[in-house]
């Protein structure tokens, strides 16, 4: 009974490392880039959320002054940290998918593997035009 | 569906109201929730409604491209030449409290300026990123 | 307490909206169930006491991001070209990873305990002191602008970079309206002459 109560206490972070794992397995397994990027923001978000769950102050209250003494309020430090990271964040995604969109324009293709290939064999083509030089 | 009378008056009607409340979120941000990164994207979001109801030339006329970039380096600068105007005023590095007499209306009226360069960078780069994209023609 | 089990069901849907995530294959799908995601994100962050953060998640994570990644759609196949296979060995690392984590996370202190050292050591100052000093109540602006106002400058200057970045990749120069019309012209002309000889 006493480990189901910490479980739930902590459900939180059980979550939070649940989505980052997730988020992980979506980048390393999926070979689209759209889908690798979806996975890198929810990684991104899982952060996010640990960051908040820590700065939690159970029974406080958002942290603007209402000027009643003895009112508890929630930590503001990791607020200003997570609100700024989230702007980032999108400003970096949106830099990924840019990326992505000339990928796609140059070699017709967003997959990791097709991709790949490609570059093999520009690579072997590169390798035969040095050993001809030589 | 651009054709749609419904979504043609009601983005014109939630035109404005959108810009002013995003200008009530810049300004009132310190006395409840918001600022400047949430005032910039909510301006912001309004040019991308109209544009996606009327189409990106017109919403180029109302808030050409060059001006967007300007708007860009325009707050960086805000936000940096603030920093600037207080070591000539003899302080620190963004240290507000040389802009007035008394302490508290120095930060406050330091906590303004920033903010709104905040505010205009974040407006500029959401709108140039949407810009960006949707202007995008592939070279095929 | 209904606090504490709204959080539990809000961050128990997240879970749910990632696993379907991971199964779908159709990239509008998942690009609209990341919106949900992180709309409900936002609730929880209210529900968490950070409006502030909630403010720009709903804003900016849920309405601007899921419209990027709209318009950049436009241009891209819309499925995934070949169904991912399951993956064992990454799986594998992900759940050894995770539970490694999960041991870690029971020696943190409780959620929401109010004597965890996170909020011990500059926290109650800014509190405390930033009302007598601005007469601002909003806590987190006083932090964000003034007391970490370097920290803001260098995200600001990461936004601008990465809005500089993304303009220069897209259209190829940041005056690109100038330029593009003068860009055309001589094109279709070379198209024009080819046809003719």
């Amino acid at each position: 009974m006493s480990s189901l109560y910490s479980v739930l206490l902590n459900w939180n972070y059980i979550v939070v490392i649940m989505l980052m794992m997730a988020g992980l397995y979506i980048i390393i397994s999926n070979q689209n880039f759209i889908k690798k990027l979806v996975g890198l923001s929810i990684f991104q978000s899982s952060v996010f959320i640990f960051y908040i769950s820590l700065g939690k102050v159970s029974g406080g209250t958002a942290p603007i002054l209402t000027g009643v003494s003895d009112t508890v309020y929630s930590n503001p430090l990791p607020h200003v940290l997570i609100l700024t990271a989230i702007v980032v964040g999108v400003a970096t995604n949106a830099l990924g998918l840019a990326l992505v969109v000339r990928i796609h324009e140059a070699f017709d293709s967003i997959e990791e593997k097709k991709l790949l290939a490609l570059k093999i064999e520009d690579g072997h083509q590169e390798n035969e035009q040095k050993d001809n030089k030589l | 569906m651009r054709e749609n009378p419904v979504f043609k008056i009601v983005s014109k009607i939630l035109f404005g109201p959108i810009i002013i409340y995003g200008l009530y979120v810049q300004f009132h941000g310190d006395y409840g929730p918001g600022g400047g990164f949430q005032a910039g994207v909510i301006v912001a979001a309004a040019f991308i409604l109209y544009s996606i109801i009327f189409g990106l030339e017109r919403v180029r006329k109302l808030m050409p491209v060059i001006f967007v970039n300007y708007i860009m380096a325009l707050g960086v600068l805000v936000f940096a030449g603030t920093g600037i105007a207080s070591i000539i005023l003899g302080a620190n590095y963004l240290d507000y409290s040389p802009f007035a007499y008394k302490i508290y209306k120095a930060q406050h009226l330091g906590i303004i300026v920033v903010e709104l360069g905040v505010g205009l960078t974040v407006f500029a780069v959401m709108l140039g990123l949407f810009y960006a994209f949707s202007g995008f023609k592939p070279k095929k | 307490m209904v606090e504490f089990w709204v959080n539990v069901f809000l961050i128990s849907l997240l879970v749910v909206i990632t696993f379907y995530i991971i199964r779908l294959k159709s990239l509008i799908a998942i690009v609209a169930l990341s919106g949900a995601y992180s709309l409900t994100a936002a609730a929880i962050f209210v529900n968490m006491d950070a409006v502030d953060v909630a403010f720009t998640e709903a804003a900016v994570g849920s309405g601007i991001s899921t419209i990027l990644f709209l318009a950049a759609l436009r241009y891209l196949p819309l499925e995934e070209a070949h169904h991912t296979r399951f993956s064992g060995w990454s799986l594998t690392l992900c759940i050894i990873v995770g539970l490694m984590l999960i041991n870690a996370a029971f020696s943190l202190p409780d959620f929401g305990d109010p004597g965890a050292p996170a909020h011990l050591h500059v926290a109650p100052r800014y509190i405390e002191e930033s009302y007598p000093l601005f007469h601002i109540p909003n806590v987190v602006t006083n932090v964000l602008a003034s007391y970490r106002g370097f920290d803001t400058l260098g995200e600001v200057v990461v936004v601008f970079t990465a809005g500089i970045g993304v303009i220069i990749l897209l259209t190829g120069s940041t005056l690109s309206m100038r330029f593009r019309k003068s860009e055309n012209l001589p094109v279709q002309n070379k198209e024009a002459s080819k046809k003719e000889t």
